[in-house]
């Protein structure tokens, strides 16, 4: 799906064109103001001084200036504050949406919905006596009701202290997983992409700046995330072996193990791994000698010197799977690193997604 | 005839301060929602000049008003002189001219407890509404109405009882004819003129009672409502 917009408001232009993957999560990612927010506005509707191009499920949404009213598109929205209507219990917010929908055009079920949110227990309150992380359960769920063809959520979690953000998203996890819709995920968090994210837009001053999947995005050194203090690569594998004995378990990433802390996860499952930048060192031979426990051999795709001063950014391949490293530029030198060289990648921390 | 001690006459006046009074403000509250709605969300800046026009009937004295409209709705007023050339009647001394009076009097008693509403739903909840496949109509039913009814409350009250107790702009566009336009509030003033304290207390005491009635019945409402409302 393309998607295209325009937009002029005071001093700011938003010009943004991507594409939309059918199924799975695209996250916008970007600092505030960067028009992430109003993108996804444009995409529902909402800005009608939107110029642009959207077409979703075989309809025309957005043609030039020619705009799909709002309540006429199939879409379901979050916004960053629950806006649940306060006259109306907890069940009654639900049951906004799902009745304006056609039966015929049900395929969200309404028990699954409850209970896919836990939202069970709520249905008689009001939003007034909901917990944040609550009320954005409530306000996701009513979106799903509406069966959407196009989810939008506007950073869902931005609003909730970290208890609440904790509860929510595993829900979120769970739905990535069971809904064959595509999804646009706004967010200026890296840790929400990196768990949620299966593509990755990235936006700046009202302009995509690129976009792909997430893992490739997060790694690219001509862009701005690589370079951030905190920036990390994406590995995906699939858990093979858990060492009771040790409390360990091993993960098969591209042919390689990687061992990490225990985890619940079945033998078989895909699991996603992040790795900082700042937790990969290099050597040229296998550290055998090491407390270091994972080791993976991998190939220098590219070096880029780092913002800050002394320190280089380093791609390392993994098969198809891209690692970052930073080291400083004094170490690039004595180790004479340039692309294309073999070396070992001492990984001294991992976070499992 | 005496009824409860009142005449029969001031009864009459009384029936037709409580049908200007409702007439007037259901008549304000249908047509008062559009321009208070447009003067909550307006980017323009013809808002401050309209905002200014409408709080006019604030300041200005009753007499003021009644004059300029017995001018505008009279035999040869702009209003009134259109209606006699096309076979019509002005509206001067009328029980509709009555109407338009009160409208006119009370208009920021409606008007601004509305904006005020509709500023503080802000767009959100209509914009969720509209996510959620209500069309404007729906929408307003459905979520600005029991939103803001607080706001309609506040507007209701305040114009029916402020008709209640009219008496310059109804003086001098409806004069005093009974049955037609002699309201409660000038049937006292005429009970008091001919020293007739004895009518005027009865007629009095019935205004205070149902005045007193109405704000307390609103004031209980609202505090009912104030778990669930946001408006006001």
């Amino acid at each position: 799906m393309k998607v295209r917009f325009q937009l002029k408001r005071g001093g700011f232009t938003l010009d943004a064109a991507f594409d939309l993957a059918e199924r799975g999560i695209t996250a916008v990612f970007g600092r505030s103001g960067c028009g992430k927010t109003s993108l996804l506005r444009c995409m529902a509707g909402l800005e009608p001084d939107a110029w642009g191009q959207l077409d979703v499920a075989g309809e025309v949404w957005q043609a030039g200036v020619q705009s799909l009213a709002t309540h006429r598109r199939s879409l379901g929205y979050v916004f960053q504050e629950a806006s649940l209507f306060a006259h109306l219990t907890v069940e009654r917010n639900l049951r906004y949406g799902w009745r304006r929908v056609a039966p015929s055009h049900r395929r969200v079920e309404w028990q699954t919905t409850i209970e896919l949110l836990g939202l069970g227990p709520l249905l008689n309150r009001y939003p007034d006596q909901l917990s944040g992380g609550q009320r954005q359960r409530v306000a996701l769920g009513r979106a799903l009701l509406t069966s959407p063809d196009l989810l939008l959520m506007d950073e869902p979690l931005a609003s909730l202290d970290s208890d609440s953000k904790a509860e929510i998203l595993p829900y979120l996890e769970q739905l990535h997983r069971s809904l064959a819709l595509p999804v646009v995920y706004v967010s200026h968090s890296q840790e929400e992409v990196l768990r949620l994210a299966d593509q990755l837009v990235l936006m700046d001053d009202g302009r995509v700046l690129t976009q792909g999947p997430v893992a490739r995005v997060l790694t690219r050194l001509d862009m701005p995330l690589a370079h951030q203090q905190g920036a990390q690569a994406l590995l995906e594998g699939v858990v093979t072996h858990q060492d009771e004995a040790d409390h360990l378990t091993e993960v098969v990433c591209e042919g390689q193990s990687v061992w990490v802390s225990q985890l619940s996860q079945a033998r078989g499952t895909r699991v996603r791994l992040s790795v900082a930048a700042r937790d990969v060192t290099i050597s040229l031979v296998p550290a055998t000698d090491s407390s270091v426990l994972n080791c993976l051999e991998v190939q220098i795709e590219a070096l880029e010197s780092d913002p800050h001063p002394g320190h280089v950014l380093i791609a390392l391949k993994l098969g198809k799977q891209v690692l970052l490293s930073r080291i400083t530029e004094r170490s690039r030198r004595q180790l004479a690193l340039k692309p294309g060289d073999r070396v070992h990648a001492l990984i001294k921390g991992i976070a499992v997604h | 005839m005496m009824i409860a001690g009142i005449a029969e006459t001031d009864w009459i006046a009384l029936l037709l301060t409580l049908r200007l009074a409702l007439t007037s403000t259901l008549l304000l509250l249908v047509l008062c929602v559009p321009l208070a709605w447009w003067l909550a969300f307006t980017p323009s800046r013809a808002k401050v000049l309209i905002e200014a026009l409408v709080a006019l009937p604030l300041v200005l004295p009753p007499t003021v008003i009644g004059f300029y409209l017995l001018i505008l709705l009279g035999p040869r007023g702009a209003i009134g002189g259109a209606l006699e050339s096309i076979g019509l009647t002005h509206l001067a001394f009328s029980f509709t001219g009555l109407v338009i009076g009160s409208m006119v009097y009370s208009l920021p008693f409606v008007v601004q407890p509305l904006q005020n509403a509709f500023q503080s739903l802000g767009s959100r909840p209509l914009e969720a509404a509209a996510t959620l496949r209500a069309g404007p109509v729906d929408r307003f039913l459905s979520v600005v109405l029991p939103l803001t009814r607080r706001g309609f409350l506040t507007a209701f009250v305040l114009s029916f009882a402020h008709t209640l107790g009219e008496f310059g702009v109804l003086l001098m566009i409806g004069g005093s004819i009974p049955g037609q336009t002699q309201v409660a509030s000038i049937a006292i003033y005429n009970h008091v003129e001919a020293l007739d304290y004895g009518a005027a207390h009865g007629l009095s005491l019935v205004l205070l009672v149902l005045a007193f009635s109405l704000l307390l019945a609103v004031y209980a409402l609202n505090r009912r409502f104030r778990l669930v409302g946001v408006a006001q």
